[in-house]
């Protein structure tokens, strides 16, 4: 699709029964910072489909949205990849918006391409990074590719809306204290809607929900301290906070997929992030290094990790962890 | 079951290596791999094959280099290659990639369409959902099992961050698969020798039902501005301590930086 008179951003609320994912409020507060260094603002469109209730309105309004566009049939309060499709591209065909957002979630990177392919428009993945570019002002996205080997930074110049997947983790949500709220408008599907696909049963992943990405303090383990994870989520507990991992551990079975922090995992910016026994492959500081602090503990003083790394220990991490449990337990 | 799986030939990422001066790939020199996730996708379209029957149909988009690769899978068991390759085609982001690949995929009737989840180099993951899309099938991404196929339908196990899905959909269909799906088996000296040599199918843009203003860099939407590599960090002093300082180190340290302990 061509650019018409759009003139705003979307974001994508990714939620679950009206249980909002963190990542789109993420999504909401980039958006808002974005629309304001254009020289003529434009505005941060919630996308919300499914039931709508005033408390979602503010709670969007807060992190920075300035109009909600919602279409409310009860038929789409759960995700659906055909549906979603369907809807949000009737949407773009009669608002063109200059860009899209959509969270990196299973989800996200399960819906967004096949909207691109549906209303001809670029898509960049897993964006870390936008800005304006010179005088055009089109999104200039930077994002990682070749396993966080090299950064690319894509345009999409003539196609619209110009479109990206941010994974969870990478910006930060903040309320910007609105003194009135959002403006909505219903957008009225009225045609049936089906997909061919089935929901047959749900299964939640772990009785205790990791949510390393949301998580203050991460406590994270490698392949170094694969024998003493005990200790690892004993210190976590002590000081409040998540374990995660390096994939070496996931793909030995030892961790669950959903602790793994890095380019295939999650992207977290704790306030402190612990690595034990990581040696810090740029895959894995690819998901980290924007945490506000770090420190690692390496038997190897080469170990890339210290590059990153705010306090570097050179040691045994099972000893030093010991202590610590030890310290923190008196 | 006809099967067609969707494969790329890829760099050996762990060992690739960028020109310090302009920020580009050196590609030349760069031994290449099959994308593990689509080494798992034709392992899982042999297992769909042994309990069901049929056909599998492998197709690359890339330069004639992926012959190799495409030889390779033959030896790994499946019945038929093609290779869509042509100077129109190179720069297509993952738009026209999919285009270029649904418009090959649409001169046959297959019943499934597997991708792999991501390609180890692009990293998009987009490819897939996008073909999907160019077909006008329905598609599953993340998919960590293939349950059963039966009467037309395949029920699959998807897998998202924080829970595992059942889901039943009709084919034809499209699906991404996770590493978890298969494990590859491995090749037997028989099979490299019988079979590697069987005769590939060559495609080029003519064969194809596409326009030049939708394929290549021309009719790519996104654009590549620049490439580079992460500036280094700077170096943070490093201490070897005893297991004991160490942590008071670090407890001190949390502590000064808004005392979480
Ligand atoms: C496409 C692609 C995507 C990837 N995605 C990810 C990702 O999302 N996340 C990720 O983590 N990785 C990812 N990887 C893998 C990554 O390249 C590394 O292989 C992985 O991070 C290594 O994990 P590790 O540091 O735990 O293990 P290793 O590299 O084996 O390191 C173990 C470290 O422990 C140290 N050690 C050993 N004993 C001790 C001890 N007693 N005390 C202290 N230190 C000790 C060693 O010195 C070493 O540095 C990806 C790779 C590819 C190619
Ligand atoms: C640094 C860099 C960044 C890029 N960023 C973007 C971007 O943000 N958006 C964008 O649209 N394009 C982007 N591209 C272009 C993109 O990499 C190519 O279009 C590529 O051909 C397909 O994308 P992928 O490697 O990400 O594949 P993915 O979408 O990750 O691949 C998923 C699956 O699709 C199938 N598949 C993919 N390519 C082929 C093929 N050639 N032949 C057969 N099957 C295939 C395989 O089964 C594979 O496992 C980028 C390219 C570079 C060099």
């Amino acid at each position: 699709m061509k650019y018409t008179d759009g003139n705003n951003c979307f974001v994508y609320i990714d939620h679950d029964e009206g249980t909002i994912n963190q990542v789109s409020l993420e999504l909401l507060t980039e958006a808002k910072h974005l629309m304001k260094r254009l020289k003529a603002p434009e505005k941060v469109v919630a996308i919300w489909l499914g039931t709508f209730t005033d408390d979602i309105l503010k709670m969007l309004g807060d992190y920075g949205a300035d109009h909600i566009i919602t279409c409310e049939r009860e038929d789409l309060n759960q995700y659906d990849v055909m549906k979603h499709t369907t809807v949000i591209s009737e949407m773009i065909d009669a608002y063109h918006p200059q860009s899209m957002l959509i969270g990196g979630t299973v989800k996200g990177r399960e819906l967004a391409p096949r909207i691109s392919a549906r209303v001809h428009t670029g898509l960049t993945a897993d964006a870390t990074q936008i800005d304006l570019d010179g005088e055009t002002h089109h999104l200039a996205i930077t994002r990682p590719a070749f396993g966080g080997n090299l950064y690319a930074t894509i345009i999409t110049p003539d196609h619209f809306p110009q479109m990206a997947t941010i994974r969870p983790g990478v910006f930060e949500a903040k309320t910007f204290g609105h003194t009135s709220l959002p403006t909505q408008e219903t957008f009225q599907y009225d045609k049936a809607l089906h997909s061919p696909i089935e929901v047959m049963a749900i299964e939640e992943k772990d009785t205790k929900r990791t949510n390393i990405a949301d998580a203050k303090l991460i406590v994270s383990a490698g392949r170094g301290v694969k024998n003493c994870l005990n200790l690892v989520s004993d210190v976590a507990a002590h000081l409040n906070g998540e374990v995660a991992s390096s994939r070496a551990l996931v793909d030995g079975g030892i961790m669950s997929k959903n602790h793994q922090v890095g380019q295939t995992g999650h992207t977290v910016r704790p306030s402190l992030y612990i690595a034990c026994g990581i040696s810090g492959a740029v895959q894995h500081t690819a998901g980290m290094d924007k945490s506000d602090t770090i420190i690692a503990i390496n038997t190897d003083e080469n170990a890339p990790i210290f590059d990153v790394a705010d306090l570097g220990i050179v040691g045994d991490a099972q000893a030093i962890l010991k202590q610590l449990q030890k310290q923190l337990d008196a | 079951m006809n099967i067609a799986v969707l494969v790329k030939q890829v760099p050996d990422t762990t060992e690739i290596k960028i020109d310090k001066e302009t920020g580009a790939l050196i590609r030349k020199g760069i031994p290449t791999i099959t994308n593990p996730d689509d080494l798992t996708g034709v392992e899982l379209a042999l297992q769909l094959k042994e309990t069901y029957g049929g056909n599998i149909h492998a197709f690359t988009m890339g330069p004639s280099s992926a012959k190799n690769m495409l030889r390779e899978l033959y030896a790994r068991g499946i019945d038929e290659a093609t290779l869509l390759s042509d100077k129109a085609f190179a720069g297509s982001d993952t738009w026209a990639t999919s285009h270029i690949l649904a418009s090959a995929l649409k001169k046959h009737a297959f019943d499934l369409v597997i991708a792999g989840r991501q390609a180890i180099d692009g990293d998009t993951a987009q490819v897939g959902p996008q073909v999907a899309e160019f077909l006008k099938i329905p598609h599953v991404s993340y998919v960590d099992r293939v349950i059963d196929y039966n009467d037309g339908m395949l029920k699959v196990k998807k897998n998202e961050e924080h829970r595992m899905l059942t889901l039943n959909l009709p084919t034809p269909a499209l699906i991404t698969v996770l590493d978890e799906a298969a494990k590859p088996r491995y090749m037997n000296m028989f099979d490299i020798f019988r079979r590697s040599h069987l005769p590939l199918n060559q495609l080029t843009c003519d064969d194809l039902d596409v326009s030049l203003a939708d394929i290549g860099i021309k009719g790519s939407p996104t654009k590549v501005k620049k490439t580079f590599n992460k500036s280094a960090t700077q170096k943070q002093p490093k201490q070897t301590l005893n297991p004991e300082q160490a942590a008071r180190t670090i407890l001190d340290f949390i502590e000064a930086k808004g005392g979480q302990s």
